[in-house]
């Protein structure tokens, strides 16, 4: 058994050996991809119910694909197009799913805690799409294995991770796992944004984005929530861009063979100028495919497939 | 004549007991004669009068009837929550006999009519005095002064928007003043909402990693520094309510060292459990102030031990099962904490030789009393019989069949904790009895 559990609800609950043994699965499906038919029916017959209490478009589509791949039958709910609405308890959601015998359940929502919560509750397998500003483990685990794919094993390797580390779960999922890994991890922002007592999560906190960049491997570059507080959490757009951007310049400033990731989307000219977004040092598209490979990974694992059936990664 | 359970007669004697008096505990036994309500006499040795009904005490603690100057009895508007009766035997099962009731009801209690209508309530239950606050501003909006005077000769025991801070100072002083004039306290919920903003727990390492909003403890020493420098500067007496941070019991302490009329309570879960409790985001740890951090907790319980802090008060808030449902941060805040208290307290300080025994109790009786005046917390001649019989040494494992309240949402469900209220009785009748404490014959 690859994965010790029967959800997947965080990085910070995953053993380097499991993310490793995920990861490993995840770059077998990355060569289906290139075959003529892509899709491997191990979920025929079973139902996965994609659960968006918050607005979502790439991270849903990628799980959708994810399951459609595995044959799997999908039923989506949004907050947007359902009754559950703030006012709704988690638990008469839990129950009502509970009822509709489902066998997998994807939920991104806006309270931390959430997945967690409806794992406990309910016999099915729980996959975190995203709670509040807590964890987003399927974009961690992608994001790793968008570095692996370049950079081999991580140990020893320095990443850079540059934004809203207080309000991004994308951050707090990186965080476990690339510690977990042996990455030496570097948190840049203003004070505003990162807080100091982020250190004790075994990471370093750098003000000052030259210096946070200059030995890194790599730089995870997050998006700004402009709706959040541009005047109140930082001055504003400009002031951000002329402080934290990733310019051309500060691509210059970068080892040679450094590259830079976006979980998207992206705020072209703020957190990243467009001519870097479109520039040879980004990765963003690769991130696209190995997040439809990563969460094929764990809906195959999490539904009992078994790992030696897919053939070798190479 | 035997002593019964089922029908407490009108003189009796209580035997065998360990006597509460001035913050100490008597080694010696000793005994309370109780008569038509009152304390006839109170001793160590053995009682000179013969013939009448004897409840033996078996070596327990006999201690005036515990007072809280904070709970939640929601009554009138959300009943779902706590009515003043189910509240009443909630503080009856924790020893308690007198509690102080807050006024954020739905409507708040900001005329004399309201303060009268729990007043009344409260004596309809029977079950422990219940002591009204009033609002300090109409509807608790933070505009516009009640009408104090009334309400004080209605029984209101003091003022507050308890949960919705004043952010105005010229109120804040304004009402100082005029309860200073009626020889109440203003009792201050020290929140400074502009700093610690839509936060939803402690702000520091936890709710970093946790990915929950913070609640900088800058919110609470911002706002407990204007209370004071108002209460200097007006002379009120000004009382500080539910006391969390390290800043906040340095800045009191110091205060009162100055002279200024200030007297401050701290609950028990803000000196027994820090903000990792929040690790799982159970909504059981969720309240306001916030669980903060050792360092805090530390303060906290020296405040209580120096004299900075002048009592323990519950906070007790009830919230149905539904509302805890909620998401971490979707829940309202609060905890329950009369059925607990007594036991936090041994727990925690007296088993953690923070303080004895004796101490404890006063910082639950006779000192809460003395902050408001009231004529109760004391075990002596002439005094109304409000007494109740604790066991410091009875384990017991916390679970819901121990909460009589009409909610559930206590911190300490699971956990085992030492010390509970065998019997509660009430001017000299009997409002709790638990028989796994002390016997059922």
């Amino acid at each position: 058994m690859i994965l010790k559990s029967k959800d997947v609800l965080g990085l910070e609950g995953m053993s380097a050996e499991e993310i490793r043994g995920v990861l490993e699965i995840a770059f077998r499906f990355r060569a289906v991809f290139d075959r003529p038919v892509r899709s491997v029916p191990i979920m025929r017959g079973r139902t996965v119910v994609n659960f968006f209490h918050e607005p979502s478009t790439r991270t849903r589509i990628s799980f959708e694909l994810a399951e459609k791949r595995l044959s799997a039958d999908i039923v989506n709910f949004s907050a947007a197009t359902s009754s559950f609405k703030k006012g709704e308890t988690l638990r008469d959601t839990a129950e009502n799913l509970a009822a509709m015998k489902i066998d997998m359940l994807v939920i991104r929502h806006s309270s931390p805690g959430s997945a967690r919560y409806l794992a406990n509750v309910l016999d099915c397998s729980v996959i975190n799409a995203g709670d509040g500003a807590h964890e987003h483990p399927t974009q961690g685990l992608l994001d790793i294995m968008t570095m692996r794919q370049r950079l081999g094993d991580l140990r020893g390797k320095k990443i850079t991770i540059i934004g809203d580390i207080a309000h991004s779960r994308v951050a707090r999922s990186n965080i476990w796992g690339l510690t977990k890994l042996g990455a030496e991890v570097t948190l840049c922002g203003p004070p505003t944004m990162v807080p100091g007592v982020l250190e004790r999560m075994g990471v370093r906190v750098e003000y000052d984005l030259r210096r946070a960049v200059a030995e890194a491997d790599v730089l995870n570059v997050l998006r700004i929530q402009l709706e959040r507080g541009a005047g109140k959490t930082f001055p504003g757009n400009r002031e951000y861009h002329r402080m934290y951007g990733i310019t051309n310049e500060v691509v210059r400033s970068l080892k040679p063979e450094a590259f830079i990731l976006h979980p998207g989307p992206m705020n072209r000219d703020v957190e990243i100028a467009g001519e870097v977004a479109d520039g040879p040092r980004q990765v963003i598209l690769d991130q696209v495919a190995n997040g439809v490979a990563v969460r094929m990974a764990l809906i195959y694992l999490l539904s009992g497939g078994d790992p030696g059936a897919l053939g070798s990664s190479n | 004549m035997q002593w019964s359970w089922k029908r407490i007669p009108a003189e009796y004697l209580v035997t065998n007991v360990k006597i509460y008096q001035g913050a100490k505990i008597s080694r010696r036994l000793g005994f309370l004669h109780v008569k038509k309500g009152r304390i006839e006499q109170v001793g160590v040795g053995a009682p000179s009068r013969e013939g009448l009904p004897v409840l033996d005490g078996r070596g327990m603690v006999c201690a005036p009837g515990l007072i809280d100057l904070h709970v939640h009895f929601r009554e009138p508007g959300q009943e779902e929550k706590e009515t003043i009766a189910s509240g009443s035997l909630a503080a009856a099962c924790g020893g308690f006999t007198s509690v102080v009731s807050m006024p954020n009801t739905e409507p708040a209690i900001d005329h004399s009519g309201m303060v009268k209508y729990v007043v009344d309530r409260g004596k309809e239950a029977g079950l422990c005095r219940v002591f009204p606050t009033g609002a300090i501003s109409k509807g608790r909006q933070g505009e516009q002064m009640c009408e104090f005077g009334d309400m004080v000769a209605a029984g209101a025991v003091g003022f507050t928007d308890d949960g919705s801070p004043v952010a105005n100072g010229a109120l804040m002083a304004n009402a100082l003043k005029f309860a200073r004039m009626l020889g109440v306290p203003i009792i201050s919920h020290a929140e400074d909402l502009s700093i610690v903003g839509n936060g939803v727990m402690h702000g520091g390492y936890w709710s970093a990693r946790l990915g929950l909003a913070g609640m900088a403890r800058a919110g609470e020493d911002a706002a407990t520094f204007r209370e004071i420098e108002l209460a200097r500067a007006t002379g009120g007496h000004l009382h500080v309510a539910h006391v969390s941070t390290r800043g906040a019991v340095a800045m009191i302490r110091r205060a009162k060292e100055e002279g200024v009329h200030v007297t401050a309570e701290a609950t028990p879960h803000h000196f027994s459990l820090d903000h990792s409790r929040c690790r799982d985001y159970s909504p059981l740890f969720k309240m306001n102030p916030p669980l903060r951090e050792p360092e805090d907790i530390e303060a906290v319980a020296e405040g209580l031990t120096d004299g900075a802090l002048d009592c323990i008060a519950t906070d007790h808030a009830p919230h149905t099962a539904t509302q805890k449902e909620y998401q971490f941060d979707q829940a309202p805040f609060g905890v329950l904490g009369l059925e607990t208290a007594f036991a936090v307290g041994v727990t925690y300080l007296v088993k953690n030789k923070v303080m004895d025994l004796g101490r404890l109790i006063g910082l639950m009786s006779e000192r809460p009393a003395g902050v408001l005046g009231l004529p109760y917390g004391r075990l002596e001649e002439g005094a109304v019989a409000d007494f109740t019989l604790l066991d410091p040494d009875h384990t017991w494992t916390v679970s819901v069949d121990h909460l009589q309240s009409r909610s559930r949402n206590s911190s300490y469900l699971g956990e085992e904790l030492t010390g509970k209220a065998g019997a509660t009785f009430l001017r000299g009748r009997l409002t709790w009895h638990d028989e796994d404490v002390i016997g059922a014959e």
